[in-house]
């Protein structure tokens, strides 16, 4: 590999013409793979008809990681989607996403419509970087990356902090033993929507009307694929503040990426409006599910619940272990060209499915995979993924999840599960109904 | 003991930063930079340690000197 396909460092990179969006060429250009669920039916064998939207997957994920690994099966397969591998192992699953040669981003959910070669032509995919390959990539992503390094998220804790306290007070009177809150519909979902529209500088007046858009349009593709009606109402909402800030530009994410060049050109409205809307999708229902499962667990381990709160500092290590152990995100590939994975003839075009979640369970890369250890020492997981596409938003995601962990917890002190957990069906993985009865209250 | 970094592993997890900021800054592209060079203090040691066993991408070397 060259130093520009791996490193993101500011170095001079290739030049390459970007198309964002759709391009003359027909970007629109995708096959419809033969695949009928119904044809399918319920998933039997994991192994050989694997089907990560079987609405039993999501709830027992971790089990049939395990089952898949002791049967010997690095590799699962299906047929659904028109073809399907789905690697299990650590090993297999950093291979893979290490090379974007034999594997492109083109597209990064598996679903009924796959880019044909025409549509969305490599490297730089309709929403770049997440569907770019190098060397395209790099470029792509330099652009977003100052805006979400380190030192420019710290500064937003104390904003955060206050955002997850009023969630809590909202919840109104609440009487120990039993009161019964849903942790991820009244708590969990509004932070992560409520700090990037922040950070863009959407008015606050907005924020209802800004969350409603989101989730139609994120629930819009979960029901019913191909429905652009929430896309246009959000896209027209987004061009509008875009105006806006460009009359009155201001210390914000979307002023600043207004002012992010490319050669020397600054960015149309198009282009900015593309960024922010893959800031949405790629950032909102990801820490919403971390936020959800990280509190799904302490419900039932009052034990780190307590050291938690006795113990502040091994929140560092928490966080990283409720990643590990909960990670919300498995990503997809698709086969560039037909090549031998480890004796599974891979064919272009095949679907890859990339579960970092099961990655993170390995027995080969952790101790105790399967245990959560609140203090975990060494812990090299990838919830973040692996490689060129690390999560741009990982620090921003890890001071919400935090922040939201730690207002949660000392606010009620001691909750338990009530009733059942409804969990995501798809490559996000996490709690979308979650009743917890509230034991004690913090005064 | 002394500490590398190698910078084209490095993808910005930032966990070094976060785990020995005696040893790690960030850029502003939120890539790793070492901040020390050659022998390492005993009390950064176990620091050292624990950044190279949290670095997802093993891009943290940590060379282990053999006292003749
Ligand atoms: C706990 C929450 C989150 C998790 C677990 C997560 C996970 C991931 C993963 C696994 C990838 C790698 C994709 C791949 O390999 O194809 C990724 C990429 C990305 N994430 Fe996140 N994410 C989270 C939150 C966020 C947030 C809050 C934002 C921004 C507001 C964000 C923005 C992005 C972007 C822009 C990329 C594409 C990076 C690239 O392709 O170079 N994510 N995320
Ligand atoms: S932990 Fe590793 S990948 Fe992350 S910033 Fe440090 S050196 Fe880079």
């Amino acid at each position: 590999m060259s130093v520009d396909e791996t490193t993101t460092s500011p170095e001079p990179f290739e030049y390459v013409e970007p198309i964002f969006g759709d391009s003359p060429e027909g970007t629109h250009v995708w096959q419809r793979v033969p695949y009928n669920a119904d044809d399918y039916g319920p998933v039997g064998d994991f192994a050989t008809d694997f089907d990560h939207a079987d609405p039993a997957y999501n709830p027992n994920a971790p089990a049939v990681w395990k089952q898949l690994r002791e049967s010997g099966c690095p590799v699962a397969h299906s047929d659904r989607y028109g073809g399907m591998w789905v690697p299990i192992t650590h090993d297999t699953v950093n291979e893979i996403a290490y090379d974007t040669e034999n594997f492109t981003s083109r597209a990064v959910v598996v679903s009924v419509g796959r880019p044909g070669d025409l549509s969305l032509p490599a490297p730089i995919g309709g929403a770049p970087p997440i569907t770019s390959d190098p060397p395209f990539h790099n470029m792509a992503r330099r652009l977003l990356l100052p805006a979400f390094a380190p030192k420019k998220i710290e500064p937003w804790e104390p904003e955060i902090r206050l955002l997850c306290q009023r969630l809590l007070d909202d919840m109104g009177e609440i009487t120990p033993g039993e009161s019964i809150i849903d942790a991820a519909v009244q708590y969990a979902q509004h932070i992560p929507v409520n700090v990037i529209g922040r950070m863009l500088g959407f008015p606050e007046q907005d924020e209802e009307l800004f969350r409603k858009f989101v989730h139609d349009v994120l629930e819009r593709i979960a029901e019913e694929p191909g429905s652009r009606d929430g896309m246009d109402d959000l896209g027209k909402y987004i061009l509008t503040q875009i105006a806006e800030h460009r009359e009155n530009p201001r210390d914000d994410l979307t002023s600043y990426l207004l002012n992010v060049e490319i050669e020397g050109t600054p960015v149309d409205d198009e282009i900015a409006a593309g960024m922010i809307v893959l800031l949405l999708v790629a950032g909102i229902d990801t820490t919403w599910s971390a936020i959800g499962s990280s509190l799904w667990h302490l419900a039932q381990h009052p034990e780190d619940h307590q050291r938690l709160l006795d113990d502040p500092d091994v929140m560092t290590f928490a966080l990283e272990e409720f990643l590990r152990s909960y990670a919300p995100v498995t990503m997809a590939r698709m086969v560039a060209k037909d090549n031998d994975f480890h004796g599974c003839p891979m064919k272009k075009d095949d679907w890859v499915l990339l579960p970092f979640p099961a990655a993170n369970r390995d027995p080969h890369q952790f101790e105790d995979a399967d245990t959560f250890i609140v203090d975990r020492q060494e812990n090299r997981h990838a919830a973040f993924g692996l490689g060129i596409h690390r999560c741009l938003g990982s620090n921003l995601a890890r001071l919400e999840l935090k922040v939201a962990i730690e207002e949660f917890t000392k606010r009620f002190p001691r909750y338990e599960l009530a009733g059942d957990t409804r969990w995501s069906v798809g490559q996000i993985r996490g709690p979308r109904d979650l009743p917890v009865r509230i034991l004690e209250v913090a005064d | 003991m002394r500490v590398h970094l190698d910078s084209e592993k490095c993808q910005g997890h930032n966990r070094c930063y976060a785990l020995a900021p005696e040893l790690f800054d960030v850029d502003d592209f939120g890539q790793a930079v070492l901040l020390v060079e050659g022998e390492l203090p005993e009390e950064l040691h176990g620091k050292a340690r624990l950044a190279a066993a949290n670095c997802p991408e093993y891009a943290i070397k940590i060379v282990e000197e053999t006292r003749p």
